[in-house]
């Protein structure tokens, strides 16, 4: 019962962005809304290209993941393989804590000292940009990450690593040729699952990147497809075509949701074959 | 015939509990040589304590020695994973890596930095054979390794452990998770192996210690009973704990 709730809404969402997010696609034209370089929805002479959202939000999302995994999967294996009890349960605590601090609280964090210390160390003329929502993302990313690969480690079989050092391989040769390697798909998802949060953040890069339709670029003010809903829903009137824009910028962005669950899926569902 | 493996005055400790009390051993090479005694009694950790798999346990601390080829395996000098290349290791369930039958085999090898094709090919090709299941494997080197039965897994364990080229072969109850027939195929091919390797074997199975072991060491509470000749021990046991161990009025 509960679980038809559950379908029953994200049918409903799916039929209601896929309802309200066509029309302003239509009008506007697939090819001019998706590829379209320009976004001034307030100009005399609107234009409604999201193009810059879509990139924004894949380069911010991908230097996050560039950023945070590689991190996050070093931290994982410490804990889980190398770490003793007393620092492994130290760092846990602390992963924990970060996962559960609201974004707004890291928007602050980041707006106060990541933008400033950007505008100093690279002496650009804002330090509200691209690479502060990168930074922050990848910050928040992290404990997920830390989290499912610690669980996916933690799950091999001590016989496989057990075998590994009496083969004579070292530890740490155990760990990356062995322990990794056999949960690979469950690290896989962890990647995913903070590729669906890099994404879906709004918040606290709404509060870093400065919100600026331009172009992605490092240094630049940059705008997400999450913020570019967010920032101009309120004073949009209903109905026009700059509000049925924002829902079609919903749409988009709900499809690339759609899409990583699916990989997340796929990747958890190879974990239960084994 | 010489000795490989002798220990002296060999101690273990897990924590505040004692699980080997002064074992002095001496196991001679290319031979096999049968561990036996009740659950508990330190079989597995004496055995683990030979390529110090037991440095991984935080608890455990070790007083004596145990000299391989004349050295004390704890002096600061010896390289551990050299050691456990030279003393491989079997273990009780089959742990092939999840990964095809070929790269198993290879693992050791390549870690070892034996990088050329040609080269793993052979080692892997002769390791399989030497273990007996090449005949079964040969045409699907490539499938997963847990795509095989149990027997031919702990098979393919062992073929991984020859990969490397080990002297001494330590197996802790090999053959206990597998069915007859499994059984005595791995316990045909133990005998095979004894040309080549010194072979020390964990049992519960009386009958397995009389069929391969040349030597039987009984083990009782951490203390060393009783070592000699298989037949010996079986036909006329100093000990009386022995005797009553092998006839089956405890254990
Ligand atoms: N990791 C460990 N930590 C603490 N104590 C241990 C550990 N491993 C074994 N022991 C203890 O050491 C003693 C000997 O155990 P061991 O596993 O060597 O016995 P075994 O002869 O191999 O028994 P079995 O026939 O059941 O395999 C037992 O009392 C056991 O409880
Ligand atoms: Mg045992």
């Amino acid at each position: 019962m509960l679980g038809l709730i559950t379908v029953g809404c994200v049918l409903l969402i799916t039929i209601y962005l896929i309802i309200s997010g066509l029309p302003a696609i239509r009008e506007i034209g697939f090819v001019k809304f998706l590829f379209g370089k320009r976004w001034a929805s307030t100009a005399a002479e609107p234009e409604y290209g999201i193009l810059p959202f879509i990139l924004t939000s894949i380069y911010g999302t991908a230097g996050a993941i560039i950023l945070g995994v590689p991190i996050g999967f070093f931290t994982a294996v410490y804990l889980s393989k190398i770490a003793n009890k007393k620092v492994r349960s130290v760092i846990e605590a602390a992963v924990n804590l970060l996962a559960g601090i609201p974004s707004v609280v890291y928007g602050l964090v980041g707006m106060l000292v990541l933008v400033p210390s950007i505008r100093k160390i690279f002496s650009v003329p804002d330090g509200a940009s691209l690479l502060a929502a990168i930074i922050v993302l990848a910050i928040m990313i992290l404990p997920n990450i830390i989290k499912v690969s610690i669980t996916a480690l933690d799950a091999v079989p001590e016989e496989y690593e057990d075998a590994s050092l009496a083969l004579g391989a070292t530890p740490v040769e155990t760990y990356f040729k062995v322990s990794v390697p056999a949960a690979k798909s469950g690290i896989a998802a962890a990647v995913v699952l903070g590729v669906g949060r890099a994404i879906g953040e709004a918040m606290a890069v709404m509060m870093v990147a400065g919100n600026v339709a331009n172009m992605p670029s490092l240094f630049e003010s940059v705008r997400f497809l999450t913020t570019a809903v967010a920032s101009e829903m309120a004073y949009s009137s209903p109905g026009s075509l700059q509000r049925n824009a924002l829902f079609s910028i919903a749409l988009v962005l709900y499809l690339f949701i759609m899409l990583i669950n699916a990989a997340l899926n796929f990747f958890l569902k190879k974990d239960k074959e084994k | 015939m010489s000795e490989i493996i002798t220990t002296k005055d060999l101690c273990l400790w897990y924590g505040d509990n004692q699980a080997l009390k002064n074992i002095n051993l001496a196991i001679p090479e290319k031979s096999i040589t049968a561990l036996i005694g009740p659950s508990g009694c330190g079989k597995s950790t004496f055995i683990k304590t030979l390529n110090r798999m037991n440095d991984l346990i935080p608890s455990v601390k070790i007083t004596g020695e145990v000299n391989y080829k004349g050295r004390n395996i704890f002096s600061k000098d010896t390289d551990v994973n050299e050691l456990r290349r030279d003393i491989g290791m079997v273990f009780q369930k089959p742990n092939p890596f999840p990964m095809s039958i070929y790269d198993n085999v290879a693992y050791g090898p390549r870690t070892h930095g034996i990088t050329s094709r040609v080269k793993l090919n052979e080692i892997v090709e002769q390791a399989l054979k030497d273990a007996a299941i090449w005949d079964e494997v040969s045409d699907r080197l490539k499938k997963n390794a847990l795509s095989l039965s149990g027997g031919q897994q702990q098979r393919l364990c062992i073929a991984r452990a020859l990969a490397v080229k080990p002297e001494v072969l330590l197996m802790d109850e090999p053959t206990s998770a597998l069915d007859p027939i499994s059984t005595s195929r791995i316990e045909e091919l133990i005998l095979q192996l004894k040309e080549k390797y010194t072979i020390i074997i964990v049992t519960h199975n009386m009958q397995q210690a009389v069929r391969i072991s040349d030597n039987t060491a009984f083990f009782l509470l951490g203390d060393l009973v009783e070592f000699g000749k298989t037949e010996k021990i079986f036909s006329q046991p100093k000990d009386k704990r022995t005797e009553d161990y092998i006839t089956g009025r405890f254990g």
